[in-house]
């Protein structure tokens, strides 16, 4: 299939489309408005349903309500935004509705500014709404990993029926590359979710989408299934890039933009003589937990790099788990650093 | 010859309300249910569920549905009726759901002609959370927020959400009844009934709002709940129809 050059919030758009959903409610807010934008030039196109809402309050509760219908849906936006959803999110995990939500992160907290971050890594993997719950979370590092976890966080988020997230950036949002899209995905060959979702109780007891219960031991059991929806879920869709890992000797940790431009600080080093490799994960929960373990057995050193004060440091220290040092440098506030920035830092860790 | 002159709506599972005593959302349950089975739609509707007192509603009502979070209700309706145009889909909302937190997505829902249709509940009380002010509590009364009785440069004024959405032009159907007599039973069904054909005939957001009583957080009796509403909330929340784009009812 021939490649197009495609923005990284259209790129997202089209992708969402062709694997069918048909089904958008957003709020603008920069560094994603081309996004909304886009699906409103484009799902008219292919009879599916634009709306730009009130608020990103009202987004994450209009796509609570089409989930339950049981329609690929989708919502985009950027952190402050994203805050504003938590609510939602939080009942539409314990509720068990698919959904993909894409938060292209740009500096925050508060109003912070428009320039790429990572500092949702926490929100995004450990909760930020209330109560118990996961969301399965993507993180691409170029367009066309953006486009292809796009159409697999919708399948994901139908096998498992469950929320998910793409954590992107303003950097990818806002870049240009050459992309290969998927077929269009029939719609007669999307999941058939009849036995829960609401669209009229002919001839059966009514289905009820909640994520009430009074009783607390009715509430406990229905946590008990997301645990093991999360499980499963842990289990089988864990996913990571290793990039000259081989013979490594110190490896970077890094995820999204930022593990793109490590995979030139890799290169760099190697032409300098320093045996780098990169672990980037995918999937941010579920975290590639036993696989960087597994590197830590073999390596001297970790040097994780980050746009934010720490925050998937946490997660590779639980991998790691005291067996090497782990180094850590960071810009925030939306500043990207460049790979000769990231090379140096490295090199003044090993000269220490 | 046996004629049956009364029975269980199709659209109520039969399953007996957790109300208080005097509460008048079991009439209303009743009347939505009626409207729905009269218009032939139970097994094409959905029920949004609100928070506070009434979010049991979706255990009433036998049709597919869900609890919105609180306020939201419009919003969610929204997401179900753009992705099921073909499907009915009503919220009931209590007075703290629609005209405190919820607001936003009222007065938007309205004004882009949702084709949807809220049944709101104002007893000029929080419920559930045990009695305190809501929007709509009257100048002077006391709740357990307001002991000292609603002060209008404290707390502002009673909220007429009828009075703010007729000017919406989305609005299809806008009507204020109450309950507390079988003559005005019968005229808050004949509203309901509107504010559903507003749906079924594709026309816009069609809305009624039933004045009701809260005898547990009012601190009286049933009986005297009645006359309290009559004698103090009608003169403050005035009845009547306010948008009716429907007209005659076939």
């Amino acid at each position: 299939m021939e490649k197009v050059m495609v923005k990284g919030t259209e790129a997202i758009g089209e992708a969402a489309i062709r694997a069918g959903c048909r089904h958008f409610f957003g709020y603008p807010i920069t560094p994603q408005s081309e996004l909304p934008e886009y699906m409103a030039k484009r799902l008219p196109e292919v009879d599916g349903v634009f709306l730009q809402t009130e608020s990103e309050v009202a987004t994450v509760n209009m796509l609570y309500g089409a989930a339950c219908t049981g329609k690929r849906v989708m919502t985009s936006t950027s952190s402050p935004g994203f805050s504003l959803m938590m609510e939602g999110v939080s009942y539409m995990a314990c509720a068990k509705l698919p959904a993909v939500f894409v938060n292209v992160v740009r500096g925050g907290p508060g109003l912070g500014d428009i320039q790429p971050a990572q500092g949702d890594y926490w929100q995004a993997t450990k909760g930020g709404g209330h109560g118990d719950y996961r969301l399965i979370v993507l993180a691409p590092s170029t367009v066309q990993e953006a486009v292809d976890l796009t159409v697999l966080a919708f399948d994901l988020a139908d096998k498992y029926r469950t929320p998910a997230l793409i954590l992107a950036d303003g950097l990818l949002g806002q870049m240009m590359e050459p992309v290969e899209f998927p077929e269009f995905r029939d719609l007669s060959t999307l999941p058939d979710h009849s036995d829960w979702a609401l669209i009229g109780a002919k001839g059966r007891e009514p289905h009820i989408v909640t994520s009430f219960d009074i009783d607390p031991y009715k509430l406990e059991k229905m946590n008990l299934e997301l645990v093991e929806i999360y499980k499963k879920i842990e289990e089988n869709e864990v996913r990571w890039e290793e990039y000259k890992t081989e013979d490594a000797e110190i490896i970077i940790t890094a995820f999204g933009t930022i593990g793109r431009i490590a995979k030139s600080v890799v290169d760099m080093a190697r032409k300098d003589g320093i045996k780098v490799g990169l672990f980037r994960p995918i999937t941010v929960w579920p975290f590639p937990y036993k696989p960087l373990e597994e590197l830590a057995n073999k390596v001297d050193m970790f040097f994780d790099v980050e746009m934010n004060m720490g925050q998937m440091l946490e997660d590779v220290k639980l991998a790691v788990k005291d067996k090497r040092p782990i180094k850590f440098y960071s810009r925030m506030g939306g500043v990207v650093p460049t790979p000769t920035e990231i090379l140096n830092a490295l090199k003044e860790e090993i000269r220490r | 010859m046996k004629k049956v002159l009364y029975k269980m709506p199709e659209s109520l599972t039969g399953k007996e309300f957790t109300y208080c005593p005097g509460c008048y959302h079991g009439i209303i349950h009743r009347l939505v249910a009626e409207v729905i089975d009269e218009l032939g739609i139970r097994e094409k509707t959905l029920v949004v569920s609100p928070i506070g007192c009434s979010v049991f509603a979706y255990q009433f009502f036998n049709m597919d549905g869900t609890i919105a979070p609180h306020g939201r209700a419009p919003a969610v309706a929204t997401g179900m009726k753009r992705a099921r145009p073909d499907l009915y889909v009503f919220t009931y909302q209590g007075d703290g759901d629609l005209a405190a937190i919820g607001t936003a997505e009222i007065m938007h829902a309205a004004n882009r002609g949702e084709k949807i249709t809220t049944i709101f509940v104002n007893n000029a009380i929080y419920g559930m959370t045990g009695g305190q002010m809501a929007p709509t509590t009257l100048l002077g009364m006391k709740s357990t927020t307001t002991p000292y009785g609603r002060k209008a440069e404290n707390d502002g004024y009673p909220m007429h959400m009828c009075e703010f959405l007729k000017e919406a032009k989305g609005v299809a159907y806008l009507a204020r009844t109450k309950v507390n007599t079988p003559q005005d039973v019968e005229k808050t069904k004949k509203a309901i009934k509107k504010a559903f054909l507003a749906q079924v005939k594709g026309l816009g957001f069609g809305m009624v709002e039933v004045l009701s009583t809260c005898p547990t957080n009012w601190g009286i009796d049933p009986i005297s709940a009645g006359k309290w509403l009559e004698e103090n909330m009608v003169p403050e929340y005035p009845l009547g129809i306010f948008v009716d784009k429907v007209g005659d009812e076939e």
